[in-house]
């Protein structure tokens, strides 16, 4: 049972999150402009890193949405932040 | 039978005769006595039979490295099956049963199967029963091997407790090493939690004894153990720590005398594993002989049950350890010699017995029981033959940690390497191996650099000379006496390219039985070596996995079983529906009313009529109300919806649809706005959380969180919705302090009122194409306003509406239950709403994605409505429609809601069939399982296309 820091809360146990989405994947926009493929890879395509990776977590209980770096291979979680939002 | 009791001595309580039976013979032991001391106490040889060739199995361990010692316990009227005979505590009045065997150990039907065995290596049965097809063999393998047979009727109580506990050091084993670590830790301040699997302190000391800082070790250890407790730790005895978890989470399992068991979750600051070391067997031929047994087990009966295993003993050893068991049972009285694969070495010098020097067995005689020892030319008859092969460290939690090994020469074991920072291994299970040695590697690992209690003498030597398995040995030498696999079989799989340990343990099972392989890991690798003509840290080892011992599973589930396993969400009115004969079901995660009345088909098709014609009370308080609120609130559901919000005027509410990025219909929804910057998303009841998250998503990814706030009210409000022509009539009669033009509302228009000084929020918002009214208040006031309204209900005619009735009400006009009429290829095209798609030009989740190839394609399945004759039975849900294609049938869609309809007295069905809007009037084959249908694509809107009820 990993232990997960969410930014507001602490760390608490990994059933209390959910996985959101890989971290610096933006939304291309304007996305009426986008081709079908790049649409495509936006919905479809993960880099799914071993090893080092940076992800979108949300913990349930709050609701906050952060980025968690951690390593898949060896499941060390090395930080957590709060999304930036778009105004800040 | 040669095992027995002697008249003192021993830890039992001799004062309590226990009684039980095995195989139906009667028996007696102590108090004290696990099942396994007492059927050797009682002179059992044979307890049960191999898994594959039913050779008889005698006990080899004292604890949970015996491979062969599973028994079926019946107790109290219910059968536990597979328990291990030698941790499993005596009880009076337990019918203990051998497995695999029939009618008993002793006499096993199946016995001569063992002549054939030749013919049933390593992979027989991969190779064998693969033609024509493996079901047809598999009952009567089944029925040939295998362990315990269940009882159906012991469903054990859901009553273990799961205990979260924290430290700063946990330490796993209280033998000396463990001790020395935990004391001299709680010295300096820190809380530890000490827990071991046996029911006292002091790990191996308990049989083979020793002075430590001067006095018996008794003395030392239970001044440990107050050590530990007066530094605020906890010792927690028979629990056995089975597994290491991602970031350090230690789960242990712990028997209680009194109560059930209890499953601890530990989160140590550190842990020290000092859980010690197990006996390897000897490899030679028919060493699975009843009567062949571990040294130190035998030591361990002797000492701790006054269990003798034998009466004339041959012990066999390759290192030191075993010489102090052969003394002791010559002391014993029994008639022992050894034979040691050694010339010489200190414990064999001051050996008062006779020794065979540079001789080990090279088969174990006799044919179901043991009556001799060859060694080489020589032959000793004895009943019993006492085996040491070496030790070997129980590093189990370190590598289920991530912990490496190193392979010692000198100790011929597997070590720990490295280091992790919450983790550290002392004692024998570090290869600290002997009294002295253990201490001090536990004394450092505490933390104390002074130097270690000092220990009396004789407790030194090891000096291990290895004895691996020869593959030139003749015979039958085994490796795993629970899985059946012999030296030949780990050839075989040499042979045919399994040359991997992971691969060998799969070809041939090797390690794989219940005791994973606690005492033939080692030999088979070893013997994998030599076969391969490798060095054994080349050969390596399997991978270590948790549980380290079998662990019930009961433990594992806990409470979580039953009405807590997944616990519905319960209405505010629950007790309000009980009393008014409702039968309660799971909704979406709620429990709520089917239908009202003993009778459901009837009341089903009642209530739905009553709708149509007067009035139907239904409590919709699942019902999504998550407000969205802030200066952003109408961009941020821009955003979200499909449909435009913005444009919402106060006061009034829109049906709305939410798409993934992929353009696929999420869920549906009334959004209301209530004033300019607050508005509520009355979403679907079982997507209430996804919705949340999704809003919460957006806001934090996609606006300024500053501006917009997302909160669930869902569990906050209660709703009552009255739907029918007589809804209004209701309202008027029974809530006459309400305003005017609340009642007056047009259809998808809301206001928010009071009642009785409670907030009310009503909105004209139908899900069955009826006049109807959305009644939410406090869930403090839902009784009273239930009570209210459901008093009127008679004189109109009306009547409270279940769950089943308003599915077909809903099915009625070809309202869709998203995730039931749709799937995960549904856009709202599909679905006939193009509206926002054509007119919305600014940016929406899932918009790009309605405009790909895809989702443009001719061949989409579309939702519609199937018509058959009046005098039919309803379609089959799940019934699919099919097109004749080359001989063979291409589904077109299939049939996702099916009811027969009371008020238009025919079936109704809605379904998602391709291309469907362009078949209106089509007539379409339906097949499900071996039955066809026929029938006619229409509208999905079957009752009041025009709309004309909702203000009816
Ligand atoms: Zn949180």
């Amino acid at each position: 049972m990993q232990l997960f820091p969410c930014p507001f809360c602490g760390l608490r146990e990994e059933t209390e999150f959910h996985f959101a989405a890989e971290a610096g994947k933006a939304r291309p926009e304007p996305a009426g402009q986008v081709s079908d493929d790049g649409w495509a890879k936006y919905l479809y395509f993960q880099d799914s890193p071993k090893g080092r990776s940076r992800e979108i977590w949300v913990h349930l209980a709050c609701g906050e949405f952060f980025v968690m770096t951690r390593d898949t291979v060896t499941h060390e979680v090395t930080g957590s932040e709060a999304l930036s939002g778009r105004s800040r | 039978m040669s095992g027995y009791r002697l008249s003192d001595g021993g830890l039992t309580d001799r004062g309590t005769t226990l009684r039980f039976s095995f195989d139906g013979t009667a028996m007696s032991g102590h108090s004290g006595d696990t099942i396994a001391s007492a059927l050797l106490a009682n002179g059992v040889r044979i307890v049960g039979r191999s898994f594959k060739y039913h050779r008889p199995r005698g006990l080899w361990g004292a604890w949970v490295e015996d491979p062969n010692g599973i028994v079926d316990v019946a107790w109290n009227g219910r059968t536990t099956p597979n328990l291990r005979a030698t941790t499993e505590p005596l009880i009076n009045g337990q019918e203990v049963r051998s497995v695999n065997a029939a009618p008993t150990a002793a006499g096993d039907r199946w016995r001569k199967l063992d002549l054939v065995s030749r013919f049933l290596p390593a992979g027989f049965y991969y190779k064998t029963f693969m033609w024509p097809r493996w079901e047809r063999y598999e009952p009567r393998i089944r029925a040939l091997a295998g362990l315990g047979r269940l009882d159906p009727g012991h469903e054990p109580a859901a009553d273990c407790a799961q205990v979260n506990a924290r430290c700063d050091l946990l330490v796993v084993g209280a033998g000396p090493a463990g001790l020395a670590a935990a004391r001299a830790a709680a010295a300096r301040g820190e809380t530890v939690l000490l827990v071991d699997d046996q029911d006292a302190p002091g790990g191996a000391l308990r049989w083979r004894g020793g002075t430590i800082a001067g006095s018996d070790w008794r003395d030392w250890a239970e001044d440990a153990v107050s050590t530990i407790k007066a530094a605020g730790g906890r010792v927690l005895f028979r629990t056995t720590a089975y597994g290491v978890y991602d970031h350090g989470l230690v789960c242990a399992w712990r028997r209680r005398e009194a109560g059930p068991d209890q499953l601890w979750r530990i989160r140590p600051g550190r842990t020290l594993l000092a859980a010690g070391a197990i006996e390897r067997p000897l490899t030679f031929a028919d060493n699975d002989r009843p009567g062949v047994m571990s040294a130190d087990a035998a030591l361990r009966y002797l000492r701790l049950y006054a269990v003798v295993a034998g009466r004339r003993i041959a012990v066999a050893t390759n290192n030191d350890a075993a010489y102090p068991v052969a003394a002791a049972l010559a002391q014993a009285g029994a008639d022992v010699s050894v034979l040691d694969s050694r010339d010489d070495s200190l414990a064999m010098a001051e050996c008062a017995l006779a020794v065979e020097r540079n001789t080990l067995p090279s088969a174990a005689l006799g044919q179901e029981d043991l009556t001799g020892v060859l060694a080489g030319d020589l032959r000793l008859e004895a009943d019993t033959l006492l085996v040491s092969g070496g030790w070997t460290p129980t590093i189990h939690l370190w590598r289920h940690a991530g912990g490496g090994l190193r392979y010692d020469e000198r100790l011929a074991a597997f070590l720990p390497e490295g280091g992790m920072p919450a983790m550290r291994v002392a004692g024998a299970a570090n290869g600290a191996f002997g009294l002295a040695a253990a201490l001090a590697d536990g004394h450092a690992a505490g933390g104390d650099d002074g130097p270690a209690p000092p220990v009396g003498e004789g407790h030194a030597s090891y000096a291990i000379r290895p004895a691996w398995p020869d593959p030139a040995g003749s015979g039958r030498a085994w490796i795993d006496q629970q899985s059946d696999v012999t030296v030949k079989d780990v050839a075989l799989a040499a042979r045919e390219g399994f040359r991997s340990v992971e691969h060998l343990k799969r070809y041939t099972t090797l390690g794989m039985a219940t005791d994973q392989g606690k005492t033939s890991n080692m030999a088979g690798l070893a013997a994998m070596a030599s076969i391969t003509g490798r060095a054994i840290p080349e050969v390596g080892t399997t991978t270590f996995r948790p549980p380290y011992v079998p662990v019930p599973l009961p433990v594992i589930a806990g409470r979580r079983r039953g009405q807590l396993f997944n616990p519905p969400k319960r209405l505010e009115l629950e007790g309000r529906h009980r009393e008014a004969v409702a039968g309660l079901r799971e909704y979406g995660g709620w429990l709520r009313p089917s239908w009202y009345g003993a009778d459901g088909a009837a009341a089903i098709d009642a209530e739905a009529r009553a709708a149509r014609r007067a009035v139907g009370l239904l409590d919709a308080s699942p019902l999504g109300k998550i407000e969205v609120i802030g200066p952003d609130a109408a961009a941020l559901l821009d955003f979200e919806c499909y449909n435009r919000v913005s444009t919402l005027k106060v006061g009034r509410a829109r049906y709305v649809l939410m798409l993934t990025e992929a353009g696929i219909v999420y869920d549906d929804g009334v959004v209301m706005r209530l004033a300019e910057d607050r508005f509520i998303v009355s979403c679907s009841s079982a997507h209430v959380a996804g919705v949340r998250m999704r809003l919460e998503e957006w806001r934090q990814d996609r606006f300024d969180p500053a501006r917009v706030f997302i909160h669930d009210a869902t569990a906050h409000w209660a709703t009552i919705a009255a739907t029918g022509p007589k809804s209004r009539d209701l309202l008027e009669a029974t809530l006459p302090a309400l305003p005017r033009q609340a009642l007056d509302l047009a259809h998808m228009a809301v206001t928010e009122t009071a009642l009785d000084d409670a907030p009310l929020r009503i909105a004209r918002v139908s899900f069955t194409g009826e006049r109807s009214y959305e009644l939410s208040v406090p869930q403090s006031a839902a009784a009273a306003l239930w009570d209210r309204l459901t008093a009127g209900l008679a004189t109109l005619g009306g009547c409270r509406l279940g769950l089943e009735a308003l599915l077909i009400l809903r099915a009625e006009k070809g309202y869709p239950i998203i995730g039931k009429d749709t799937d995960g290829l549904t856009m709202p095209h599909d679905l006939g709403m193009t509206g926002p798609m054509k007119k919305r030009e600014d940016e929406f989740a899932g918009r790009r994605a309605l405009f790909t190839p895809q989702a443009r394609g001719a061949d989409r399945r579309q939702l519609v409505g199937l018509a058959v004759d009046e005098s039919a039975e309803p379609l089959p849900t799940g019934a699919h429609g099919y097109a004749p294609s080359g001989g063979r049938r291409r589904s077109i869609g299939y049939v996702t809601s099916s009811y027969l309809s009371p008020e238009l007295g025919r079936p109704i069905a809605l379904a998602l069939i391709e291309n469907g809007r362009e078949r209106l009037g089509e007539r379409i084959p339906l097949v499900h399982l071996d039955a066809t249908f026929e029938a006619m694509v229409t509208s999905p809107v079957a009752y009041d296309p025009a709309g004309m009820r909702l203000d009816a």
